[in-house]
């Protein structure tokens, strides 16, 4: 009838039932006042008669049980008067169980037995008793609950637990303990019970007013978490299974849902720990609909923050074996809710690991276990797709990173890289570059060719194009990011021991080279620098592992490297290769190795001359060719002058003319080394001057046809300062008169140029070339003695 | 204790008793007012017992609703005192005899008005001649046999009206049924004879109460009841046999719900029988409802009974009394499902007067 009323009527009936309340608790007022007993019995059942209404929701009825419960508070302190009603407390509780209907007859026995309790006139126990199986009169779901809820309520503090007055002789814990579990089990029942009745069109509302009414059943739970002198044991033999066996055998799943948290809340974690197998197998016998994993997981959360509460506890975990059985536990739950999303055992396991993460920190074989038991899970689906139970496992798999802070760890887990390959490519990489930033993080250093075997594989995403990844949807700056981030994981992998770092060189090698031409231009030079790296440090141990037969001879280094940088120029890549080879060919030189450094630089340029068209991109080749080919001084007589040739060659046939000529006086470089046992080919190095000063020349001619003016006095002065520097160094070929009509000739350009404006502003670079000049005369000293013949 | 299944009793309806009772009722107030009233008495008698002032009295219910307190007497007793007669003022008392008597009474519900005397002695207290002035007779019934209680019978209006201010059961239909089926009582009658003049004749009511000791074989009431595929319920009360201020404890087991219960109470129903064979008549009364449950029970539910018998006005059980009439008792357990229909089993239990009790 109630489920069809409306909301109106429910206030209209709700109102009744406060006025009808209210009016016969004037009548017991008066009857109080009086200490007429027979007359406060009689109204005060009229009043309480009001809560037998069916019509009410619980949140209604809660209204009106409140107004009751008031006036029964008064009730109580006249009858615990025994002045004022003049009958002992035994005859009291017979009396008021004379009231002809139930309801009214148990909310005053509840009354009287706490004020019986109160006298000691009778064990506590057994008041306790009596009242709580009395109640069981009382069927009706709501009114019942309501009923018993008071008995809770007034019985609380006088239940007979450790320490209470009403403990002794033969009133023990145990006592306190059954009541409540009695209790507790009745509601539960009765709570589980308002399910079943009404149509199934209002189930909905059911649910929710069930879920109003759940912490008055809660309620008891908490008592029983609070009452003092439930020991480990008599919680494992007593409290526990009681409550289970009605958890589980309710079947109810709202119930067995809240009650399971309620458990997991209300209890000490040591508790827990100690009755973990019996918790656990409750786990698995709830309802397939119930919620297991949130139970689960709040269950390993506590625990795993008990054990993180304090080093001493950690031994009762072992003691117990509580990853195996929690471990046993949730295989159990996953097999058996086989309609279980895949997102919620991911988060099963998520809180499995964080557990054994705190509590086994050392025992990596329990992580990996888990992570297996993952894998056997993902690979009973298909594809994961979706996007919460992907967040779960990139959760899963970062836990240990963030423990171990050490990459390093988490590559001995053989689970690991097995999960990684059920993430779809997108997460693949997110958590490849998760990998990544620990290891920058931590700064750890990965130093087996072995783990950089796992790694690599782990992180493959970002190494390689996965198969069915769409290229053109990449965001470009993303791409680099990640690409970058491999780039400087590549750093990190470093051995002292050159055999071992050689075969991580080699690994790295294999990987990358799956990369693709998007990669290659990122990846290469790091692994390029590494193995640099090594044969510089080869090359600084001296000759003391020539003649062993040693796979990482700097000979075979270079043999790799040039198979690697092959690879880019193929990309292409071009500059960069050539850059590369220029290092390597550097590196070879100080390795003493001539012809892997010849070699090397017949590939830059070969680059050079088949790959490099840009014409600006040709003159920073060509400037870093002539840097380079300056420095290197193993070359024979022979080989030199091919490559010197070679450049210079270049060098003149750059497109531009100030190209041209910057790059020529670049070249006279190469002839004039200033080291004490490097070339000094004085006229050759004259030679390219005068040939740049021809060029220099030649382009101020071709800008006066062009334009009408002169720019390019700019590289007489630069090409006057090349003639001042050799000159300075002792080049015999150099001489001051050289210099002198440079400088003439400079300064006539700048007059013969028409435009007014210049021979004002004299050239800046020009003016200070000058006043160098002019310092060094003033300084004196030898330097100074050669520059006193030039004159300005 | 039964382990068969017998049937619940299906709905039915309390029935409404009698109401033409209370005419003949008021016929026989009038008729003795008118008695004592027409003639003028010339003397006043006045009965007392010898250990008058110490004896225990009871409240007893006369005809027109009143209590009276009664002195009370058991089997076995001697009854003794004094007959005192008072001449008034300057009359004398001429009589053919002066004796008492003893006497148990039954008048019942069939054979209004008329007593039927079961035991009677006589004590001649005075040989005929003149009382001129206040004359006192000791007499004396030593031992007297007094196998029967006092009994007064159905009286429903009150039961009602106190036990069941919220009940289901309509006050209109009871408030005016008051009516009387069965009294059984006990009386000393002192007759002053005289000729033509008319006797004149003195009542003094007593009550006699009976105890019982405790029976030495009380087996509890314990059977499985139900309807088919509908209900089936196993209840325990914890004896056969209640003394008048027992507590009757039990409880009643739910084997199989399958209709919605609303409530359950435990009634006290008394049931009076007087005639024989064809001309049996019965009359049944509710003491007593009581509210065992709340609410529908599922399967499984074991529901706690304990009624206590103090509130009531109870009876002993009365077997055949003098061939007259029968007085018993009966538990009544009785469903109401949503729709009101009611599901019933009744269950006699005996009743008794235990030596111990204060009345």
């Amino acid at each position: 009838m109630r489920r069809l009323a409306g909301v109106e009527d429910e206030e209209k009936w709700l109102a009744e039932g406060i006025a009808g309340i209210q009016h016969n608790a004037f009548f017991m007022h008066r009857a109080l006042d009086a200490n007429n007993l027979r007359e406060v019995l009689k109204y005060s059942a009229l009043m309480l008669s009001e809560l037998r209404t069916s019509k009410l929701s619980p949140q209604k009825y809660y209204d009106l049980y409140m107004r009751a419960f008031d006036e029964l508070r008064q009730l109580e302190v006249f009858f615990k008067d025994e002045s004022r009603h003049g009958l002992p407390v035994v005859d009291l509780y017979e009396l008021v169980q004379h009231a002809g209907n139930i309801l009214p007859r148990m909310y005053l026995l509840c009354t009287v037995g706490s004020v019986y309790i109160k006298s000691k006139q009778a064990p506590s126990k057994d008041v306790l008793k009596d009242l709580v199986e009395m109640c069981r009169g009382v069927q009706h779901p709501i009114r019942g609950l309501f009923l018993r809820s008071y008995l809770a309520q007034v019985s609380r503090d006088k239940l007979p637990e450790i320490g209470s007055e009403y403990e002794g002789d033969a009133n023990t814990v145990m006592d306190a303990v059954e009541f409540v579990l009695q209790n507790f089990t009745e509601m539960n029942k009765l709570w589980v019970r308002i399910q079943h009745q009404g149509p199934g069109t209002v189930r909905e509302k059911q649910e929710k007013e069930r879920n109003e009414l759940r912490d008055l059943v809660g309620k008891n739970l908490h008592v029983l978490g609070q009452i003092e002198g439930v020991d480990l044991e008599m919680y494992k033999e007593t409290v526990l299974p009681r409550v289970l066996e009605q958890v589980v055998n309710c079947k109810d799943e709202l119930a067995q849902y809240y009650l399971m948290e309620c458990i997991i809340q209300v209890f000490p974690d040591e508790y827990h720990l100690q009755t973990l197998e019996t918790l656990l197998a409750a786990c698995t016998q709830l309802m397939p609909t119930v919620d297991t994993k949130i139970v689960l997981t709040q269950l390993m959360d506590r625990l795993s923050n008990y054990a993180a509460s304090s080093p001493d506890v950690l031994h009762e975990f072992l003691q117990v074996e509580a990853f195996a059985k929690l471990s046993n536990a949730i295989g159990k739950v996953i097999d058996t809710q086989i309609e279980m999303p895949i997102v919620g055992a991911m988060t099963l396991f998520v809180s499995l690991l964080t557990f054994t993460l705190r509590v086994h920190p050392d025992r990596l074989d329990y992580v990996d276990q888990i992570l297996g038991a993952c894998v056997v899970k993902l690979s009973s689906v298909p594809k994961l797709e979706d996007a919460r139970a992907m967040k779960q496992v990139v959760a899963l798999l970062s836990a240990p990173l963030e423990k171990y802070n050490d990459i390093v760890t988490a590559l001995t887990l053989s689970n690991y890289p097995r999960v990684m390959d059920h993430l779809d490519d997108g997460t693949n990489k997110v958590m490849a570059m998760l990998i990544i930033q620990s290891i920058m993080k931590n700064n750890s250093c990965i130093s087996t060719a072995d783990k950089v075997e796992v790694l690599f594989e782990l992180i493959k995403g970002l190494i390689k194009d996965l198969d069915g990844t769409d290229t053109e949807e990449l965001d470009e700056e993303d791409f680099q990011e990640e690409q970058n981030s491999v780039a400087r994981l590549i750093h990190m992998l470093d051995n002292e021991e050159p055999e071992e770092m050689l075969k991580i060189i080699c690994v790295v090698r294999k990987h990358l080279m799956t990369g693709g031409t998007r990669r290659l231009p990122f990846t290469v030079p790091p692994l390029v620098f590494s193995a640099l790296r090594l044969v510089r440090q080869l090359d600084s141990q001296g000759g003391d592992i020539t003649g062993e037969e040693v796979s990482a001879t700097p000979r075979k280094i270079f043999q790799i490297l040039n198979q690697t940088i092959e690879v880019l120029s193929s990309v292409p890549c071009p500059e960069l290769a050539l850059r590369l080879y220029l290092q390597c060919a550097e590196a070879a030189s100080d390795c003493d190795l001539e012809p892997a450094a010849y070699e090397f630089f017949t590939q830059a340029f070969i680059l050079y001359e088949e790959e490099i068209a840009d014409s600006k991109a040709q003159v920073t080749a060509i400037h870093l060719i002539i840097g380079t080919l300056q420095r290197i001084n193993v070359f024979g007589v022979e080989n030199r002058d091919t490559l010197t040739h070679k450049a210079t060659g270049y060098s003149a046939r750059l497109l531009k003319k100030p190209d041209q000529c910057r790059a020529v006086y670049a070249c006279s470089h190469l002839f004039w080394v200033d080291d004490i046992d490097g070339i000094k080919d004085g006229e050759r190095a004259l030679l390219c001057l005068r040939r740049a000063l021809r060029i220099a020349n030649a382009a101020q001619q071709m800008a006066n046809a062009t334009r009408g003016s002169s720019g390019p006095v700019t590289l007489f002065v630069e090409i006057l300062n090349k003639y001042i520097y050799f000159y300075e160094k002792g080049n015999p070929h150099i001489t001051p008169s050289d210099i002198q009509s440079l400088i003439e000739l400079i300064n006539t350009e700048m007059q013969s140029d028409d435009n007014g404006n210049r021979r004002i502003h004299s050239d800046p670079f020009f003016t200070s070339t000058l006043r160098y000049i002019r310092f060094q005369k003033q300084k004196g000293g030898v330097i100074g003695d050669k520059y006193d013949l030039i004159k300005l | 204790m039964s382990n068969n299944t017998t049937g619940l009793s299906g709905p039915t309806r309390l029935q409404p008793p009698n109401n033409c009772q209370n005419l003949r009722r008021l016929d026989r107030f009038l008729r003795y007012n008118y008695l004592r009233g027409a003639f003028k008495p010339a003397c006043n008698i006045s009965i007392t017992f010898t250990d008058g002032k110490n004896r225990k009295q009871v409240p007893v219910k006369k005809d027109n609703g009143q209590m009276v307190m009664n002195p009370l007497f058991h089997s076995q007793e001697t009854i003794a005192g004094n007959v005192c007669i008072e001449p008034y003022q300057g009359k004398k008392v001429e009589h053919n005899g002066v004796k008492v008597e003893l006497l148990g009474q039954i008048e019942m519900y069939f054979d209004r008005g008329n007593f039927y005397d079961f035991t009677s002695l006589v004590r001649e207290l005075d040989v005929p001649g003149e009382i001129y002035e206040n004359k006192a007779y000791p007499f004396e019934f030593p031992t007297v046999e007094m196998p029967y209680e006092t009994y007064n019978g159905v009286n429903v209006r009150l039961r009602y009206l106190i036990m069941f201010v919220f009940g289901i059961i309509s006050e209109t239909i009871l408030n005016f049924a008051s009516f009387v089926f069965v009294i059984f009582r006990y009386v000393l009658k002192v007759t002053v004879t005289r000729g033509y003049a008319g006797s004149i004749v003195e009542y003094q009511d007593f009550v006699v109460r009976n105890y019982s000791p405790l029976p030495p074989i009380n087996n509890s009431i314990k059977m499985e009841v139900g309807i088919e595929d509908c209900l089936h319920i196993e209840f325990e009360y914890n004896k056969s046999k209640y003394h008048l201020k027992d507590v009757i404890l039990g409880k009643v087991y739910f084997l199989l719900v399958r209709i919605k219960i609303k409530n359950m109470d435990l009634e006290i129903r008394r049931r009076e029988s007087t005639g024989a064979g064809a001309n049996t008549h019965v009359e049944t009364e509710t003491l007593a409802k009581f509210e065992l449950m709340d609410g529908a029970p599922v399967r499984g539910e074991s529901i706690p009974v304990r009624l206590f018998l103090t509130p009531y006005d109870l009876t002993p059980t009365h077997k055949n009394i003098n061939n007259k009439f029968s007085v018993k008792y009966y538990l009544n357990l009785v469903l109401v499902d949503e729709e009101d229909r009611r599901y019933f089993k009744q269950q006699e239990i005996t009743l008794y007067r235990l030596k111990d009790e204060s009345s």
